[in-house]
C-alpha cells in the first residue's frame, strides 16, 4: 500500500535526522524493538481498526523522534485480521515465531482479542488489549491489561453509569425498557444492565433483542412507546443506533431518559447526519472535548490524527478509539523504558504496579487487568442545531454528566425538555 | 490413479502429516496449514454434492457451524475428548444433510440453493438465541493443557486435520470409482432421465447430502479447540460458502483432484495475502481470480491441464 | 397487549417496508425469473446506487430520489455491458448457470472492494428535510423515511409492469423467457431483448440504492445482508412475476413488522426465512408462479 510505503520512508528520513541531531549512530544500527498485532483493516470493524493503526503509528513516530525505546527504534508489525476471529491464532503465531516480535498487543474488539488469549497465556506474554469487554473474566490472566476504562467488573460497571445518572433525577424513574442488537457487545452490556436494574429496584417493562439485519426500527420504537417506560436503554451498533434514533423521533418516543449504550454516537459519520435529533440523548462515551478532560498531549495528538484521517477516509474526529489506541502502546512503551528491559514479566509487573500518564489521563489497572476504577462517561447531547462537524470539535455539545470528577455541565431532564 | 496407488498415496500423506506434526516447527505453519486443510475438507465435501450431483449448496456455513457447536456442547456438557466431538459433529451435521436431502424432492436448481441459504439464516438465529452455547456473545473454551501424542495442541489439531482431509478425499475417490459416482453423474446430467432408467435418484441424493453434510461437520468440529472461542458470526461466515464453492470451481468439479487443487491454491493464496497484502486487495484478489477462472478456464485447472495435454502429443 | 392502535401501526410499517423490499427485489426477479440469470451481485449494485446518492447529496445537496432517477441510465448501460460479458462468456457457450453464479459472486467481491477502496469502511448517510419526520393519519403514523421508499417502490413496480405488459420490447422480454427460438422466428433478436431487460434490472438498483441510504446508514459490505432477503422475495413472488414480487415483498415486510412489534424482534428475520422455507417446501413455484 502506497501510504505505508511513503510513511516508512518518512520514518527513515526522520530516523536519519534524529540520528544526526542526537549523534546516536550506534543506536540506530541496532535492531528495532518490534511490536506486533492483528488489526481489523477489512470487515465489520475496519473503520475502527484503521483509525487505531493511524494512532499507533503516530505513537511510534513520536517515540522514534525522541530516539526510540532503550535507544532502539520502535517498529510496528501488523496484519489484517479481517474482523475474523479465525485468522487471529495464525497471525499471532506468525508475529511471534516468524517475525520474532518483542511484544504483542491486541487487535480491536472483544471477538478478536479472545482467540489470541490462549497463545498469549501459553507463552506468558504481556498483553495490552484494546476495547474488549470482559475478555479476562474467565482466564484471570495476570499479563492482560485492558485500556478501555470499563472498570473492574466490566459488564456491570459499564452500564451502571447510566443508572447512576438516572437515580439522581427528579421525578424519579420507575420503569425501564431494555433493547439491543443480537450481537456480542449488546448482549454483554444488557446482561450487566439486567443485574444493575434489579439492584436499583426498577421495573423492567420491555426487554428484547432485535437481529442486526433489521431494516425498520419503527415497530420496535412503537412497541416500547406503547408501554410508556420512564427510561429506554439501548445497546446497539452504528447502523441500528441511527435506526433507533430516527425511529424514536418518528413515533414520538419520549421517555424521561433515553440512550445509554449506543455505539456510533461517538463518530462523526452519525453525529453529523443525525445532528439536532441527538439533543437530549444520554449516552456512554470515553472521551469528549470538554474542559474537564483536557489531558496533556491529547489536543496535539488529535490534530495530527485528524490530518491523517482525512486522507484515509476514517472517522475525521477521532475522539472515540484513536486516543486509546495511542495510550495502550504508550503504556507499554513507558513500561519498557521504566524497567529498562524487554522481559515480559518485568514489563507486566511494572504496568500492574504503577500509575501511568497517558493522553487519556491517568491509567491504573486493577487485579484482573481492567481499570481499577471505571471511567465510562455518560454524556448528554445538548444545543446541537445542525449537522456541521465543526461544533463537535468544541466543548458544550456533549456534556459530561458522570462521573462527578469529570462533570462538565448539568443534565436537561426529562428528555423531552431537551427536544424544544 | 489405481486403487492401490491411491491407498499408498493416502497412507503416505497421513504418515507425512503425522511426522510433520511431530517436528515442532514454527507454530505459525501449523496454523496456516490447518486452515488450508480445513478448506480441503470443505471443498471436497461441497463437491460431493455440488460437483457430482449438481445441487449447489450455499449452506456450507450451516453445516460447519453445526459441527463446531456440537463440539461446543460436548465440551461444556461432558468435557468430551476431541474424538467424541468429531463423531458427534459429523452425525449431527449428517442429519441436517439428510433433512436437506428430502428438500431435493421438491426443489431443483437454484431453488434448492436458496433454500440452503435460508436454512443458514434460520440456524444462525437459533444459535444467536441459545444461551447455553453463549448466544450472540460467543463462548470461550479452555482446551486441555496437554495434547495427546504431541507437544502442543496446535500440532495435535493439525495432525487431526491431516487425517480428516485424507478421509474426505478418500470418500470422494471411492464415490467417484463406484456405481454411486455414476449414479450421481446421471442425476447431474438429467435427473428425470436417470429416474426413468431406474437410477434410485432419491436414495442417491440422500446419500450425497448426508455424506457432504457429515464431512462439513467434521471440518467444523475441531474448530472450537483450534480457536478456543466460538461465536455465531464467525462460524456462520458467508466466506465458508463462497470458498467451498469457489475452490472446486477453480480446481475443477468433476474429479476429486479439483477441490484439492483449488483449496490448496486459493487457501494458501489467502493465507499468504493475509500476512503480506493485509488490505482490501486481498478480497479483490479472490474476486478477480474467480471471474478470470470461470471465464477463461471454465473446467477449472483440471480441465485446463487436460486440454493442454491433449493438444501436446501433436 | 395487542391493542388495535399498535396492530394498525405494525401493519402500516410492514407495508411501507414491503414497498422498499419490492424496489430492491425487482431487479433480481427480472434477471432471475425472466432471463434465467442468477445475479447474486444485484444487492451490491443497490449499494453502488446508495453511494451515488451519497456523493450527489454530500457534494451538491441533491435529493436521493433525484440522484436515483438521474443514475438509472448510467446503471442501465452498466447492466448492458455486464450482460454482454456474461453472454459472451457463458450463455453463448451454453455453459451451465452454476458458472454464471460464480461469475456474479466474483463481480460482487470486485464491486464491494472497489467501493471500500474508494470510500473507506465508514457508514454513510444522506440528508434530506423529511428524514426523521412523520405524518399522522388517524392513529397511524407514517415515517417519511419509509413512506417515500414505499411510494417509489410501488411506482417502480407499476412502471415495470406497464413496460412488460404494454410495450413491444416488454412483451419480447416475456417471450424470451418462454421460448427464445420462437422469438427469433418472429424477427426479434433475443440477445438484444435480453440485454435491454438486464439493463433495466440493474437500472432499478440505482433507485433502490437511493431508497436504502434514505432509510439508514450504508457501508460497502451491507449488500450481503440483502442477498437472502431479495432472493426470498423473488422466489416467494413466483420468479419473474412483477406483481407477485410486490405482493411477496409486502407480505415479508408485514411479517417482519408484526413479529418485531408483538413477539419480540429477535426472531423477525428468521420468521421471514422460515416462511420462505415453508413456501419452498409446499409450493416451490412461489405464490404467483406460472
Amino acid at each position: 500500500m502506497m501510504w505505508t510505503w511513503t510513511r516508512s520512508r518518512t520514518c527513515a528520513v526522520l530516523a536519519v535526522i534524529a540520528a544526526l541531531v542526537f549523534g546516536a549512530w550506534p543506536a540506530s544500527a541496532q535492531e528495532p524493538i518490534k511490536i506486533g498485532f492483528g488489526m481489523a483493516l477489512t470487515g465489520g470493524l475496519a473503520a475502527g481498526g484503521k483509525s487505531c493503526v493511524i494512532a499507533m503509528q503516530l505513537w511510534a513516530d513520536d517515540v522514534n523522534k525522541k530516539g526510540g525505546l532503550l535507544g532502539r527504534k520502535v517498529q510496528l508489525v501488523y496484519y489484517d485480521d479481517q474482523t475474523k476471529g479465525a485468522t487471529v491464532p495464525g497471525i499471532y503465531s506468525k508475529l511471534l515465531d516468524v517475525d520474532k516480535v518483542h511484544f504483542v498487543v491486541s487487535g480491536y474488539g472483544t471477538n478478536l482479542i479472545a482467540p489470541a488469549m490462549p497463545i498469549v497465556m501459553e507463552r506468558k506474554l504481556v498483553f495490552p488489549a484494546l476495547f474488549g469487554l470482559a475478555n479476562n473474566e474467565k482466564h484471570n490472566y495476570p499479563g492482560y491489561f485492558q485500556i478501555m476504562p470499563a472498570g473492574p467488573r466490566p459488564a456491570l460497571d459499564w452500564t451502571n453509569t447510566f443508572l447512576e445518572v438516572a437515580i439522581r433525577q427528579t421525578p424519579k424513574a420507575q420503569t425501564i425498557a431494555i433493547v439491543g442488537a443480537d450481537a456480542e457487545y449488546p448482549h454483554n452490556a444488557i446482561a450487566g444492565m439486567r443485574e444493575n436494574v434489579k439492584k436499583a429496584g426498577l421495573k423492567v417493562v420491555y426487554d428484547s433483542f432485535y437481529p442486526p439485519t433489521t431494516v425498520d426500527f419503527t415497530p420496535i420504537a412503537r412497541a416500547i412507546k406503547a408501554l410508556n417506560p420512564d427510561i429506554v436503554f439501548v445497546a446497539s451498533y452504528p447502523p441500528d443506533t441511527a435506526g433507533m434514533v430516527l425511529a424514536a423521533h418518528e413515533v414520538g418516543l419520549r421517555p424521561k431518559l433515553f440512550g445509554g449504550g449506543m455505539v456510533g454516537l461517538q463518530f462523526a459519520a452519525l453525529l453529523t447526519k443525525l445532528g439536532p435529533k441527538l439533543n437530549g440523548i444520554v449516552n456512554y462515551d470515553f472521551w469528549v472535548p470538554e474542559p474537564t478532560l483536557k489531558f496533556p498531549g491529547i489536543d496535539e495528538f488529535l490534530k495530527r490524527y485528524q490530518a491523517q484521517a482525512a486522507k484515509e477516509g476514517v472517522d475525521p474526529l477521532g475522539h472515540y478509539l484513536p486516543p486509546w489506541a495511542y495510550s495502550y502502546v504508550q503504556v507499554l512503551g513507558q513500561a519498557i523504558e521504566g524497567t529498562k528491559s524487554l522481559d515480559q514479566q518485568k514489563v507486566a509487573e511494572y504496568i500492574r504496579s504503577k500509575e501511568h500518564d497517558t493522553i487519556v489521563g491517568k491509567v491504573k489497572f486493577g487485579g484482573n487487568g481492567e481499570w481499577a476504577q471505571s471511567r465510562v462517561l455518560q454524556v448528554q447531547f445538548q444545543g446541537i442545531d445542525s449537522g456541521d462537524i465543526a461544533q463537535f470539535h468544541k466543548p458544550g455539545k456533549r456534556v459530561v454528566l458522570w462521573p462527578e470528577k469529570f462533570k462538565s455541565g448539568n443534565i436537561i431532564y426529562p428528555y423531552e425538555k431537551a427536544l424544544k | 490413479m489405481s486403487g492401490r496407488a491411491f491407498a499408498v498415496a493416502a497412507v503416505v500423506v497421513i504418515a507425512g502429516g503425522l511426522l510433520v506434526a511431530g517436528l515442532g516447527l514454527n507454530q505459525y505453519y501449523y496454523f496456516a496449514a490447518y486452515v488450508v486443510l480445513q478448506y480441503v475438507v470443505l471443498a471436497t465435501a461441497w463437491n460431493i454434492l455440488g460437483g457430482y450431483t449438481g445441487y449447489v449448496n450455499f449452506g456450507t456455513p450451516a453445516f460447519f457451524a453445526l459441527g463446531a457447536y456440537t463440539a461446543v456442547v460436548l465440551i461444556k456438557w461432558l468435557k468430551a475428548p476431541l474424538l467424541a466431538q468429531l463423531v458427534a459433529g459429523a452425525v449431527v451435521a449428517g442429519l441436517l444433510g439428510l433433512a436437506i436431502g428430502y428438500l431435493t424432492l421438491r426443489l431443483r436448481g437454484v431453488f434448492f440453493s436458496i433454500a440452503t441459504l435460508a436454512l443458514t439464516v434460520v440456524l444462525q438465529t437459533m444459535f444467536v438465541n441459545w444461551e447455553y452455547t453463549g448466544g450472540a456473545r460467543g463462548i470461550s473454551l479452555a482446551r486441555p493443557a496437554t495434547a495427546p501424542f504431541y507437544g502442543s495442541y496446535v500440532q495435535f489439531v493439525f495432525a487431526v486435520m491431516v487425517i480428516l482431509a485424507v478421509l474426505a478425499v478418500a470418500t470422494a475417490w471411492c464415490i467417484e470409482r463406484s456405481w454411486i459416482g455414476r449414479g450421481f453423474a446421471a442425476i447431474r446430467d438429467n435427473e428425470e432421465a436417470a429416474e426413468c432408467m431406474g437410477v434410485p435418484t432419491l436414495r442417491l441424493k440422500l446419500l450425497a447430502t448426508t455424506v457432504s453434510g457429515m464431512l462439513m461437520g467434521l471440518a467444523g468440529a475441531p474448530f472450537p479447540f483450534y480457536i478456543t472461542f466460538v461465536e455465531p458470526a464467525s462460524v456462520f461466515d458467508l466466506n465458508y460458502a463462497v470458498n467451498s464453492l469457489a475452490m472446486p470451481m477453480i480446481g475443477g468439479t468433476t474429479t476429486w483432484v479439483g477441490p484439492v487443487i483449488g483449496a490448496v491454491l486459493l487457501g494458501s493464496a489467502q493465507q499468504i495475502a493475509t500476512v503480506t497484502i493485509s488490505s482490501e486487495l486481498n478480497l479483490l484478489l479472490v474476486g478477480v481470480i474467480l471471474v478470470a477462472f470461470v471465464i477463461l478456464a471454465p473446467e477449472g485447472i483440471v480441465g485446463l491441464v487436460r486440454r493442454l495435454s491433449r493438444r501436446d502429443p501433436a | 397487549m395487542v391493542s388495535l392502535d399498535l396492530l394498525l401501526n405494525a401493519l402500516a410499517a410492514g407495508l411501507l417496508l414491503g414497498g422498499f423490499y419490492a424496489a430492491v427485489s425487482l431487479g433480481i426477479s427480472m434477471a432471475f425469473g425472466l432471463l434465467d440469470i442468477v445475479n447474486i451481485a444485484h444487492p451490491v449494485f443497490v449499494i453502488l446506487g446508495s453511494y451515488a446518492a451519497y456523493i450527489m447529496n454530500a457534494r451538491f445537496g441533491f435529493d436521493p430520489i433525484l440522484t436515483g432517477v438521474l443514475f438509472t441510465p448510467v446503471f442501465y448501460v452498466l447492466g448492458v455491458v455486464l450482460y454482454r460479458i456474461y453472454y459472451a462468456s457463458f450463455e453463448r457457450k451454453g455453459a451451465e448457470s452454476l458458472r454464471g453464479l460464480v461469475f456474479f459472486f466474483g463481480v460482487l467481491f470486485i464491486v464491494e472492494v472497489s467501493l471500500l477502496l474508494a470510500f473507506g469502511v465508514d457508514y454513510r448517510m444522506v440528508e434530506a428535510r423529511y428524514i426523521g419526520e412523520s405524518i399522522h393519519i388517524g392513529p397511524v403514523g407514517l415515517a417519511y423515511r419509509l413512506l417515500v421508499p414505499f411510494v417509489v417502490g410501488v411506482m417502480l413496480t407499476g412502471a415495470l409492469y406497464w413496460f412488460l405488459a404494454r410495450t413491444f420490447y416488454g412483451r419480447a422480454v416475456q417471450a424470451v423467457a418462454q421460448d427464445a427460438f420462437a422469438l427469433r422466428l418472429m424477427g426479434a433478436n433475443p440477445f438484444k431483448v435480453k440485454s435491454i431487460a438486464f439493463g433495466l434490472a440493474i437500472a432499478t438498483a440505482a433507485l433502490a440504492g437511493a431508497l436504502l441510504i434514505m432509510i439508514g446508514p450504508v457501508e460497502p459490505a451491507l449488500n450481503r445482508e440483502y442477498i437472502g432477503r431479495v432472493f426470498a422475495v423473488a422466489v416467494l413472488g413466483g420468479m419473474g412475476s412483477i406483481s407477485g414480487t410486490l405482493v411477496a415483498a409486502l407480505l415479508l415486510g408485514v411479517a417482519e413488522s408484526l413479529t418485531a412489534t408483538f413477539s419480540g424482534p429477535s426472531w423477525s428475520v428468521a420468521v421471514s426465512f422460515a416462511v420462505l422455507l415453508l413456501a419452498l417446501a409446499v409450493r416451490p413455484a412461489g405464490l404467483f408462479g406460472r
